[in-house]
């Protein structure tokens, strides 16, 4: 630690802190354009100067580490003013400068009210402009369907320059041209390919790069902000939602270090407006083949008919991607009373929910990454399926030192990493030690075993999850204070589905028995749209979006939104999270747990919970875990053990992506016109890439 | 005379002409060694426009990278040019002057430094220059196209 006196007040910080990062330590406010926590320091913009006594001229305190300080003749600690004369003058200097060929059109920017300029403007600048020259225009940039751009607006601090390249790994944009003349650019001025790029809009300070879907649409102060957590994948980013009236106008992230640092991804972000189309705002009952409007009333005795006459093993239930843990516990609940086990979460058939946590969720964690010296990924494409935790992969990448190992498809996750074969072969030499990968795995003080979907929801996805975590077991993956068997949920739903049991226990049938023809006669899907309903089963569809699941449907129960609801969900680390209500359902749609207590009733099967609250103490008995809301109860190494021994033949298929598209995985995605637009966008990109 | 390059501040002739090339004493003149590269001006060479070229070369130069830098030489450059015409205000002057400390010390290089030093040497030395000029171009104004004075103005004169 080394002592330093910032403004007259000595404090100790590390001696690898920048100037900045003491000075805030010791309280000082320093205004930045520039300089930004997660990316490298550029010291540019000049607006953090500040003054080193006995040094000729302010310094940049986001580029001038503390150690870097000369201590004073007498050996005293340096000392740093924060508000001297010297630092107010070289604050209003720049001020000046940044504001000269800015266009100053905060009335009509979307920045406005949220602005880094504008507000460091008030605090730091001075009230006129004495440049009466002729103000630069600067072309505006085409960046795609997601940012839009207004570059007269810029004031060249690079941090997009610098994210692209360093966060996204897709150094797209780039700065040309020199002096004053310098803009920043796509160079070619395609569409970013990103699939972080909506952060772009958070990172600029000013109102150079907005949110194209988001643009004239409202002023951040005229918005309810409520805070909850994503659920486009199995991440769990920490998200705020903004809502006008009964309207979500849209999403931003929140800082969770834990988890999304302070990314999410595009489709967190931009499937706002696929929350307002195609929305199921009615119950929906099939009559002669046609699906038409219908009251509650007329939709639950349409069930009660039909279900009360089936016998309990004849009716199952599909959970979707989406599901919260507290509607999938209210349908298992309600499943029970009619003696059904038949549950099943979609893609979840490969897991064992008595096999102890550690079996199936991301055991490192996902700041756990950030000590991995090796990482073996089977048969997943993190950047599509958590483009969030692939961020974090790759920031770990760049540090140095760590060895990525891929079986599975060949693809581009953003950082270098070594293909080693595209199925379970592969895995078994692994296992066997022929591959010299395994030597890196054995090596390695943390190291990762990442299987993802297109391991485990094929239909040998015990087997392979079992070899996997055999192999775990061989290179030594799993030792005091490290868990490395990762699995990689990639969705929202699925962790928290086997956390409460809502999958086939004993006896029961997994989502591809439940879909093949003549096994069920009552099949209930919470919003599952990614599986095929088989003919003759009457299909109750609990859901938010007219999507595949309302189309094959018998009857139509409108359920809410994640951002209608407070659920809680478990991410892929295990973590249960809250996601609050930031708007109402549409219609006369209602949420997901309370349609199914009130079909409970008229079924006159009554559940025995009457509020949220009382559901979720009951809940609570059995699993008591998801009351610790953003903590993680760790998995059993055991768990892996276990699971290693189970064995099972596995097929020597290639392991298929199960991302076709990361735009449009979800039925909120599907319906919306921006994802439809990203997606057209990125295979464009891909057949120009094929030609 | 510019002792170092073009980038430290100019002397006149009659202040430097028995000193030593070294650092302390140009620096005592408030100017510097710089690359010790000599430019001597005699009375034909408008200094006005002198250094609007030396700060247009700068504005050429600046690499954009920093505030100060970027925005302050462009701006410097075209004040200076107006000036040279005389198509400025006498308080354009102190603006310049404090805009030129504005860029001063605040760079992450020295060309700020090299961009803003000219430029006071000039107003330190010869602001009569300069203010001469913005009269002569004001005074233009109050000529008719015959070259006859505006008699609105006589009248003001008188």
């Amino acid at each position: 630690m080394s002592k330093i006196i910032v403004d007259g007040k000595e404090i100790d910080v590390p001696p690898e802190y920048t100037l900045l990062q003491a000075c805030e330590a010791a309280g000082a406010e320093i205004p930045r354009f520039c300089y930004h926590e997660r990316l490298s320091i550029a010291g540019n913009c000049r607006m953090c100067l500040v003054e080193v006594k006995g040094g000729p001229k302010p310094v940049a305190s986001c580029a001038w580490a503390v150690r870097d300080c000369r201590p004073g003749p007498k050996g005293e600690p340096p000392e740093i003013s924060t508000r001297s004369p010297m630092v107010k003058k070289a604050r209003e200097g720049v001020m000046e400068f940044l504001l000269i060929n800015h266009p100053l059109d905060c009335p009509i920017c979307d920045q406005g009210g949220e602005c880094d300029l504008q507000d460091q403007a008030m605090g730091y600048g001075v009230d006129t402009s004495r440049f009466a020259e002729n103000k630069r225009a600067v072309e505006d940039k085409y960046l795609g369907a997601l940012v839009k751009t207004s570059m007269n607006r810029c004031i060249q601090c690079t941090r997009c320059v610098r994210f692209s390249a360093e966060v996204c790994g897709a150094p797209e944009m780039g700065a040309t041209g020199r002096g004053e003349d310098m803009e920043i650019t796509t160079y070619l001025e395609h569409a970013l390919s990103s699939e972080l790029q909506g952060n772009l809009v958070d990172i600029c300070p000013v109102g150079a790069l907005t949110s194209k879907p988001y643009a004239f649409a409202a002023r951040p102060w005229e918005l309810g902000k409520t805070q909850s957590v994503d659920v486009m994948d199995g991440v769990g980013s920490a998200i705020r939602v903004d809502t006008r009236g009964r309207e979500v106008m849209r999403i931003l992230p929140r800082i969770n270090e834990a988890v999304n640092e302070e990314w999410i991804s595009d489709k967190t972000r931009h499937v706002v407006d696929g929350l307002r189309t195609q929305r199921l705002d009615r119950p929906y009952v099939r009559e002669n083949g046609q699906l038409r409007p219908a009251t509650w009333q007329e939709a639950f005795a349409t069930i009660a008919a039909k279900a009360g006459r089936t016998d309990g093993k004849r009716i199952g239930a599909i959970a979707g991607d989406l599901a919260a843990v507290d509607e999938m516990y209210a349908l298992k609940e309600l499943l029970a009373k009619f003696g059904s086990v038949n549950l099943a979460v979609q893609g979840g058939d490969a897991f064992d929910a008595k096999a102890g946590r550690g079996s199936y969720i991301f055991n490192p964690t996902i700041a756990g990454i950030d000590q991995a010296d090796a990482i073996l990924i089977i048969g997943s494409h993190p950047r599509k399926e958590a483009a969030v935790l692939n961020a974090r992969i790759r920031k770990r990448w760049r540090t140095g030192g760590l060895k990525v190992g891929m079986i599975g498809a060949k693809s581009d996750f953003t950082y270098d990493h070594e293909y080693l074969g595209a199925g379970t072969d592969t895995l078994a030499d692994l296992a066997a030690g022929k591959h010299s990968f395994a030597d890196v795995l054995k090596n390695a003080q943390h190291p990762i075993i990442l299987v993802g979907p297109g391991a485990y929801t094929r239909h040998d996805g015990a087997a392979v999850l079992a070899q996997a975590a055999k192999l775990a077991v061989d290179v030594g993956a799993l030792k005091d204070g490290w868990n490395g068997f990762a699995v990689l949920q990639d969705t929202a739903s699925r962790a928290g589905a086997l956390d409460i049991g809502f999958s086939p226990a004993a006896g029961g049938l997994t989502t591809a028995q439940m879909t093949t023809f003549g096994t069920l006669d009552v099949l209930f899907l919470l919003g599952a749209d990614e599986i095929k309903a088989p003919d003759g089963t009457f299909v109750v569809y609990i859901g938010t979006h007219g999507d595949q699941g309302a189309h094959r449907a018998d009857v139509i129960l409108p359920g809410a939104a994640y951002t209608e609801k407070s659920g809680i969900y478990v991410n892929t680390e295990g973590r249960a999270q809250i996601a609050n209500r930031a708007a109402f359902p549409p219609g006369e749609a209602r949420e997901d747990w309370a349609i199914i207590r009130a079909l409970s009733d008229v079924l006159g099967k009554r559940l025995p919970f009457d509020s949220l609250q009382a559901l979720r103490q009951a809940m609570f008995k059995t699993s008591p875990h998801l009351m610790r809301l953003d903590q993680i109860e760790a998995g059993k190494a055991d768990d892996v053990k276990a699971l290693a021994g189970k064995g099972g033949s596995v097929d020597k298929a290639a392991f298929k992506p199960t991302v076709e598209d990361f735009y449009l995985t979800n039925p909120i995605a599907r319906a919306s016109a921006v994802m439809a637009e990203c997606s057209r966008l990125a295979s464009g990109r891909m057949l120009t890439a094929a030609e | 005379m510019i002792p170092g390059g073009s980038s430290v501040r100019m002397v006149p002739a009659e202040q430097i002409i028995d000193t030593p090339m070294d650092f302390d004493s140009l620096s005592k003149l408030r100017s510097g060694l710089g690359t010790a590269a000599v430019i001597v001006m005699d009375k034909s060479t408008d200094l006005i426009r002198a250094i609007a070229r030396i700060s247009y070369f700068y504005k050429h130069e600046s690499c954009g990278q920093c505030t100060p830098c970027r925005e302050g030489t462009g701006w410097m450059w075209r004040v200076l040019t107006r000036m040279a015409d005389g198509r400025a205000h006498k308080r354009e002057i102190d603006m310049l002057l404090e805009v030129t400390k504005q860029v001063e010390g605040h760079t992450i290089c020295a060309l700020g430094d090299a961009a803003a030093w000219p430029i006071q040497g000039l107003i330190a030395h010869f602001r009569h220059e300069i203010e001469e000029r913005i009269d002569q171009y004001s005074h233009k104004a109050d000529l008719d196209d015959q070259g006859v004075r505006d008699p609105v103005h006589m009248v003001a004169a008188e």
